[in-house]
């Protein structure tokens, strides 16, 4: 098996949010953490895009290199977990992280820093699979019961998919190449105009060809 | 007491070169760390797959490929 990732199709997020619902739901995440957030680019302006965003769990991860106390590790699998018994919640993973992945849970008065928290792929962390103490300091272990992130796995759109890398690559390929044989140069079978433009609209008029008689 | 200035300039630039000599490298030297946590257990360990990976294995795939929709259909 390769390494475990994340792939979201920005040609089919519609920001409905059901990932990080999806995912708050899952794992009991508390006030104020979000492990998953969807982020609009030109929201409001036609040809908006939409991606979702968590942990990408790296594969040269720089949280891991910027840890002072050394509790990230990598599973077989190829994620990201980390060893929350070990966090001191010194925040350096959280400003080394390009996807801004890591939170803090706000642990006291005065925005006094609980231990990190960030998304585990639904894999858990290093305790007993599925036990007690590994759903509070993690959340679910879907992973062990053979199911893949809550996340990916309700995605309406089937916009963010995620397992392993080769079958996602898999999917994604032959998802373009249907959708470009489909489509027409003029008018692809998805994007906005698709969704939006009517096909009888007045089309604005021409610019003359430059050297064109009147 | 031009000499007495010659020499104390001479002997300002001799200790501005010497300092520059004695300057050491800033940037220490990078050593990756190696993980102090609990060791973890992998997901195929635990019931319902009780170590069998290539079930676990084939369970994933299976459902990895519920995502595609081209093939669903």
């Amino acid at each position: 098996m390769a390494r475990m990732k994340f792939l979201c199709d920005a040609e089919r997020c519609i920001e409905c949010n059901g990932c990080v619902t999806a995912c708050k739901q899952e794992h009991d995440i508390p006030w104020g953490v979000n492990r998953r957030r969807v982020v609009t680019i030109n929201d409001g302006v036609p040809g908006e895009r939409s991606i979702s965003v968590a942990c990408m769990h790296c594969s040269d991860a720089p949280c891991m290199a910027v840890c002072p106390v050394d509790c990230f590790y990598h599973t077989e699998e190829g994620i990201v977990l980390h060893d929350k018994d070990l966090c001191i919640g010194c925040g350096y993973c959280f400003y080394a992280c390009p996807f801004g992945a890591p939170q803090f849970p706000q642990a006291g008065a005065f925005g006094v820093r609980g231990k990190m928290d960030k998304c585990t792929f639904c894999a858990g962390g290093p305790e007993a699979n599925n036990s007690e103490a590994e759903y509070k300091k993690y959340g679910r272990n879907r992973l062990a019961e053979g199911k893949l992130p809550a996340c990916a796995e309700m995605c309406s759109t089937k916009a963010l998919l995620g397992g392993d890398s080769d079958v996602l690559s898999d999917i994604y390929r032959e998802r373009v190449t249907n959708r470009a044989a489909r489509g027409t140069p003029g008018s692809p079978p998805w994007g906005w105009d698709t969704a939006y433009g009517r096909p009888d609209a007045p089309k604005p008029p021409a610019a003359p060809a430059a050297g064109a008689k009147s | 007491m031009i000499r007495q200035a010659f020499l104390l300039a001479v002997g300002a630039a001799v200790a501005l070169v010497i300092a520059g000599c004695g300057e050491r490298p800033q940037v220490i030297e990078y050593k990756q760390g190696k993980y102090q946590g609990k060791p973890d257990t992998p997901p195929y360990d635990a019931a319902p797959f009780n170590g069998n990976k290539t079930e676990w294995e084939r369970t994933i795939k299976t459902r990895n490929q519920n995502q595609n929709e081209y093939k669903r259909t």
